[in-house]
């Protein structure tokens, strides 16, 4: 009780200060406030916007303890080939916790403790409350990015992310563009040696390199981009023993985590079932060319295209952006039907981009943004019909 | 040409509380009030000075803008004061009631051989026109617009709502008189919704179309009833009357006299034991809340239910409109953790660690905590879930927000009320004021397109 009556205290104390709005963050996290009804309806469902983000954020936990043991795994696997022979046996070692959490955890912190601070002076400066909506992009930010990224980097991009992608139009709910794939698209165009290529996947690969214990740590589809072998099975793609960013590789925790999000209804099952028809489609009709003969051995874009269609699904980042980046539901598109449209294309437009753009193999985050920007038009256009509906009853009166 | 409505989209909301079927009567109020506020957008100018005694019926003030449109006391007795707030709106007309009521005598009209003109001037001097509500803008209706259709529905689907067909048994006379006399109010028809299975007074009725409706909450609501049968397009009006509304205007044609009686319903977990009451319009709470008794003393008191009442206090008075009062328990306290512990005993719409879903029917105590703070829209696609009216919920919203004439005229806003979106106010995850916004969005359109 006495927590709660200081608190309480406290928060009359700062009522109407600057600093309200940055206590009210603290203190909301541990109390729901007293808040009660005025008006309009008495009573109200329990769920609010810090349930639903924690909830994302439980989905996501399982992608990044995987992405500590397989940084650590994929470290000393580059090293040590033979590991990968029973990978399930060297997966869950001490050794590779240690490593991977030596590496992941800094990202973490980063990207928590960069956001948060910059949407609290936001709150403060502007007198509104702190939204929760870094709460999953905080977790999701050190998920997709490369292991080995330098945390000034980071630093530089979630403040970018956060304060142009998202508080310039007002905070969670009004920005246009994921923010976690605002600052990974920074981070990617900025430094552009720094992100591609086959040196950032895996720990340690860069700091090697071109010495005689160099290890590469190429990704599958940089391998398939360059029409080259990759000694990769598609169990381990979708058990997720792959280099790749962090947390991404699993695409079996990733299937429980969609299975999670649409079971509790905070995830678009619309969305995600239409990226991945989409997927398959482009997949298909690359097939279809290559079985057709156009494209022969040796033209560049013969590695990806000939790849069987439903692998897309399995390997690179497709999945994960499937499930929690396009279904952010304020840069998705917002109504029912419209769902449809935003998800095919999404995975339509991925694997496009894979194959015509092996600079940046991962097309999944190109093909979110760019629908991000299109998905009010999507809207608009789904509205229409409704509008011309009623016009027509309006005009059957009429006549 | 009668059709059944099945309703698909919705969400019925049990909640503890639910007023037993048997009626007392509540001892005689000692004073009335009547809100101005309760008739929106009705400026009122006074009739009766402070002081001034007056007969149960007549005119206490008229609108402003239409002299036509009176309202009248549910009582006699003594206008004691007008109170008045900013920019000396009248908030309250404090009426102290005789210890006996001596009617006005409007007299006797028999709705089937009167004409319209009569009994229109009949409902406007004896202040029945009130009970007539019109869409678009969810106002009194306009005297001068003939309606295309009425609209009536005789259930409501809304938690621990009056139950018509308990409080309107044995009013078949009146009912028939009502609807007869609006028949002819309009070319169109009187469209009569009555729950599937529900034995209601309005089932049998001459000069109307009963559609039988059933399907979750909204399907009592009358706005979801017009978008099945007939949705109004731009140009059109439609007027809806709330059934108990109809024995009133039914009384004064047949009687001569403005009978303000109402059987409503006292429920809400926090009442020791819900049940009916005999009462009037206006009067105070207090002469059923403490015969009933209440669980504790930090209550919210409600005139009418709990997703579209308006905040009393327990010394407050029953509103115009209203036909229920609920009592349910104030939330203005802390929860520990409650964003992210599981959940068992509040009602959800997800399954975010909420187990509401478990077990659909099980009946809820919820207080009046928001649950979380006011936040900007972010969710999608679940207002659309339990709003079955052929529209875009939450981009509506928007526009009002916004303010653009043209998206709100172009989605539909003609066709709807504020209560149309009490269920996607109480689902919100951002916990935003929906009523408020459509409230204010059709404030917007009644001024600038009226």
């Amino acid at each position: 009780m006495g927590l709660k009556q200081n608190l309480h205290k406290l928060k009359e104390k700062y009522r109407g200060t600057k600093m309200a709005p940055a206590f009210n963050a603290l203190h909301t996290f541990l109390y729901t406030p007293n808040e009660t009804t005025h008006s309009g309806s008495h009573v109200r469902v329990v769920d609010d916007l810090k349930r639903t983000m924690n909830t994302v954020i439980m989905a996501l936990v399982p992608c990044l303890i995987f992405g500590i043991f397989n940084a650590g795994f994929q470290h000393y696997a580059a090293i040590d080939a033979s590991l990968r022979l029973d990978p399930l046996a060297n997966f869950f070692t001490w050794d590779n916790f240690i490593l991977g959490a030596w590496t992941v955890l800094p990202l973490v912190l980063i990207s928590y403790g960069v956001g948060l601070a910059v949407e609290f002076i936001f709150a403060v400066i502007k007198g509104h409350e702190v939204e929760e909506g870094y709460l999953v992009t905080g977790m999701l930010v050190p998920l997709i990015v490369p292991i080995d990224i330098p945390l000034w980097m980071l630093t530089v991009a979630v403040i970018f992310g956060v304060v142009i992608g998202k508080e310039v139009f007002g905070g969670t709910g009004m920005n246009i563009l994921n923010p976690a794939l605002t600052i990974r698209a920074f981070l990617f165009f900025a430094y552009p040696t720094w992100m591609s290529g086959d040196k950032v996947w895996v720990h340690g690969a860069r700091d090697m390199a071109g010495q005689p214990d160099a290890i590469s740590g190429e990704t599958i589809l940089g391998s398939l981009a360059q029409n080259q072998e990759h000694a990769y099975s598609i169990w381990d793609s979708f058990w997720g023993f792959i280099p790749g960013s962090v947390g991404e590789t699993s695409t079996f925790l990733i299937l429980l985590g969609a299975i999670f999000l649409i079971y509790t209804k905070i995830g678009s099952w619309r969305i995600m079932l239409s990226a991945v028809i989409g997927a398959l489609t482009m997949g298909l009709i690359f097939n279809g060319v290559v079985n057709a003969g156009w494209i022969q051995e040796g033209n560049s874009f013969y590695g990806l295209m000939s790849e069987t269609f439903w692998h897309h699904l399995v390997i690179g980042g497709l999945a994960f952006g499937i499930v929690y980046m396009a279904t952010d539901p304020v840069t998705g598109s917002q109504t029912n039907k419209g769902k449809w449209y935003y998800g095919f294309l999404i995975g339509f437009i991925s694997v496009l981009i894979r194959v015509f753009n092996p600079a940046y193999p991962e097309g999944v985050m190109l093909a979110i943004l760019l629908m991000n920007v299109f998905a009010p038009t999507i809207d608009h256009y789904v509205i229409q019909g409704n509008v011309k509906k009623r016009m027509k009853r309006l005009k059957a009166k009429t006549a | 040409m009668s059709k059944d409505i099945k309703i698909k989209k919705g969400l019925t909301i049990n909640l503890k509380g639910d007023a037993e079927k048997t009626l007392s009567s509540a001892p005689r109020s000692r004073t009335f009030v009547i809100k101005p506020a309760d008739f929106h957008l009705i400026t009122p100018k006074m009739v009766i000075k402070e002081g001034e005694k007056f007969l149960a019926g007549d005119a206490i003030f008229y609108s402003k803008d239409n002299e036509l449109i009176k309202f009248v006391s549910p009582v006699s007795g003594t206008l004691t004061k007008i109170e008045r707030g900013a920019k000396r709106v009248i908030t309250t007309l404090l009426i102290e009631a005789d210890a006996q009521d001596s009617f006005r005598d409007f007299g006797i009209l028999n709705p089937d051989s009167s004409s319209a003109e009569a009994i229109k001037s009949r409902l406007l001097e004896s202040g029945c026109w009130p009970f007539i509500m019109q869409r678009p803008y969810a106002v009194v209706a306009n005297t001068e617009q003939e309606p295309r259709d009425i609209f009536i529905s005789a259930f409501s689907s809304a938690p621990l709502a009056n139950d018509c067909d308990f409080s309107l048994q044995n009013k078949e006379k009146e009912l028939q008189a009502a609807v007869t006399a609006l028949s002819k109010l309009t070319k169109g028809q009187v469209h009569v919704g009555v729950a599937k299975d529900a034995n209601s007074p309005l089932k049998g009725l001459r000069d109307v179309v009963v559609h039988s409706v059933s399907g979750p909450h909204p399907a009592g609501n009358v706005g979801t009833q017009i978008n099945k049968i007939g949705p109004v397009n731009k140009g059109e009006v439609v007027w809806t009357i709330a059934p108990q509304d109809l024995v009133i205007i039914g009384e004064l044609l047949l009687t001569g006299k403005f009978n303000a009686e109402r059987i409503i319903a006292l429920s809400g977990s926090e009442v020791k034991t819900p049940k009916y009451y005999k009462t009037k319009i206006g009067s105070e709470v207090s002469t059923f809340l403490y015969d009933s008794g209440l669980n504790s003393e930090n209550i919210r008191v409600i005139s009418g239910d709990v997703l579209t009442g308006t905040k009393i206090s327990p010394k407050g008075h029953l509103g115009f409109y209203s036909n229920t009062v609920t009592v349910i328990p104030e939330g203005d306290d802390y929860e520990l953790f409650g964003w992210n512990k599981p959940v068992f005993d509040k009602i959800s719409t997800s399954r975010a660690l909420t187990f509401s879903w478990l077990v659909p029917n099980k009946k809820y105590d919820l207080d009046t905590n928001t649950n979380g703070e006011h936040r900007n829209f972010v969710v999608t696609g679940s207002y659309e879930e339990v709003f079955p009216l052929d529209m875009y919920p939450l981009q509506m919203l928007k526009s009002c927000l916004v303010q653009d004439l043209d998206e709100m005229e172009a989605m539909g806003m003609y066709e709807v009320a504020p209560e149309d979106f009490a269920l996607t106010e109480f689902v919100c995850v951002s916990k935003q004021p929906h009523q408020q916004i459509i409230r204010n969005g059709l404030d917007l359109m009644f001024k600038e397109i009226g």
